[in-house]
């Protein structure tokens, strides 16, 4: 039971802000999806919670402990990174067995059993694999390392829809059975969305949003019939992402879904629908 | 077990709702196991938490119960719950509403009677 504890975090690349004062606790046991656009900030924040880089500023704990150079503390987490870091090389089972050398909890025999399942050869080096068998590669090492928080960058980067699905399987399995920490970083917010339990976007280095899915979800509600109806709800209040087709109007409004005025969608004959995560994902994260 | 992840219903309440129906349905009887909020949320592709608490729901409700390192089980006399909870949202979401559209246009009880038998007699 980790608790990442990241305290007002500033990292300067130069004159750039890659992150601006982030501040946030990451709770144990919760899968967590890191969202934001490509340069907000996401693999900075990844790499200062792993001590791969130094902050500008502030400071990570995990357990209530420095991170920096702090074996102890980086010992519970293992980072499944975006890029490559093994020895190219290696064979892919010689870094299972590698693995263990740091993650004394590695489980070997697991790591070979998803191997198969998802048909990849063992005996392949590293610099052979595939864009999608690297990153598959990537992923059952995370799963298998039993550390008590795991970090996925882009976890399915090159992976078929098949393969895709598989992953979420096993890391739902894999986690109902051993429950750990997951942060997942992604762009592809439409699928992990139901496999997510809170959303951590930033946007330009700053923390935009922490919440629960499901809070977040339940902030706004879609509202769509048709167009001039439609707009007579609109009127007066906030929305996004208005779309149209013909005289078929739809819109996301960014209102408290146990606001909205069900008698006047009901004279206007509008229907409701749920908020998409990818919609309020991208009006959050535009300007 | 299939749900509607585009539905306006919480994914947790729509578990609870598809597990119902299926009882109803007979696929999970009375007093036999279900599957496990493990092999719901593998499945469906589900944050476990969510599955739990959909689960949890219908335990709090009397109509699955826990065996302790076996499983969740269908209570006895879950059908019965599960109607009688039904029959009261039929009540509430269709019966209110339709006797609210029948007095603006004018329907009388009567004629709301005989559009019902018109109805069961198609």
């Amino acid at each position: 039971m980790s608790t990442i504890e990241v305290k007002n975090i500033t990292m300067n690349y130069g004159p750039v802000k890659a992150l601006d004062d982030v501040s946030l606790i990451i709770e144990p046991n919760k899968i967590y999806g890191l969202l934001g656009r490509n340069g907000a900030g996401k693999t900075t924040l990844l790499n200062l919670i792993t001590n791969k880089i130094f902050p500008t500023q502030g400071n990570v704990l995990i357990d209530g402990e420095g991170a920096f150079e702090n074996d102890r503390a980086l010992n519970k987490i293992f980072y499944m990174m975006e890029k490559n870091l093994y020895p190219e090389g290696m064979k892919v089972k010689e870094i299972y067995k590698w693995t263990r050398e740091y993650y004394s909890l590695f489980d070997i025999e697991y790591a070979m059993a998803l191997s198969e399942k998802f048909g990849l050869n063992v005996n392949k080096k590293i610099k052979s694999l595939s864009t999608g068998y690297t990153s598959i590669f990537k992923a059952i090492a995370a799963l298998a390392s039993n550390a008590e928080i795991i970090l996925l960058d882009e976890p399915v980067l090159g992976l078929d829809a098949n393969h895709r699905n598989m992953f979420y399987k096993e890391l739902i399995a894999n986690y109902s059975e051993n429950p750990k920490t997951i942060i997942i970083s992604t762009h592809l917010i439409e699928e992990v969305e139901n496999v997510l339990e809170e959303v951590i976007i930033i946007k330009e280095g700053k923390l935009i949003e922490k919440r629960s899915v499901e809070e977040l979800l339940n902030s706004a509600y879609v509202i769509s019939g048709e167009a001039d109806k439609a707009d007579v709800y609109l009127k007066g209040r906030r929305y996004i992402g208005e779309e149209g087709l013909g005289k078929f109007k739809s819109a996301t409004v960014i209102e408290d879904s146990s606001l909205k005025d069900e008698a006047l969608a009901k004279e206007l004959n509008l229907d409701f629908a749920k908020a998409e995560l990818q919609k309020l994902f991208i009006s959050l994260t535009n300007s | 077990m299939l749900l509607d992840f585009n539905s306006e219903k919480p994914i947790y309440l729509q578990l609870a709702e598809a597990i119902e129906d299926d009882i109803l349905k007979g696929i999970f009887e009375e007093d036999t196991q279900v599957p496990s909020t493990t092999e719901i949320s593998i499945n469906l592709k589900i944050n476990p938490a969510t599955a739990g608490k959909g689960i949890n729901l219908l335990v709090d409700e009397g109509i699955l119960y826990k065996k302790r390192g076996v499983g969740m089980f269908v209570c006895n006399g879950a059908k019965e719950t599960i109607l009688k909870k039904r029959k009261e949202a039929f009540y509430n979401n269709f019966v209110l509403s339709l006797l609210e559209e029948a007095s603006k246009l004018q329907i009388s009880k009567e004629e709301i009677i005989s559009m019902v038998e018109r109805g069961q007699g198609r």
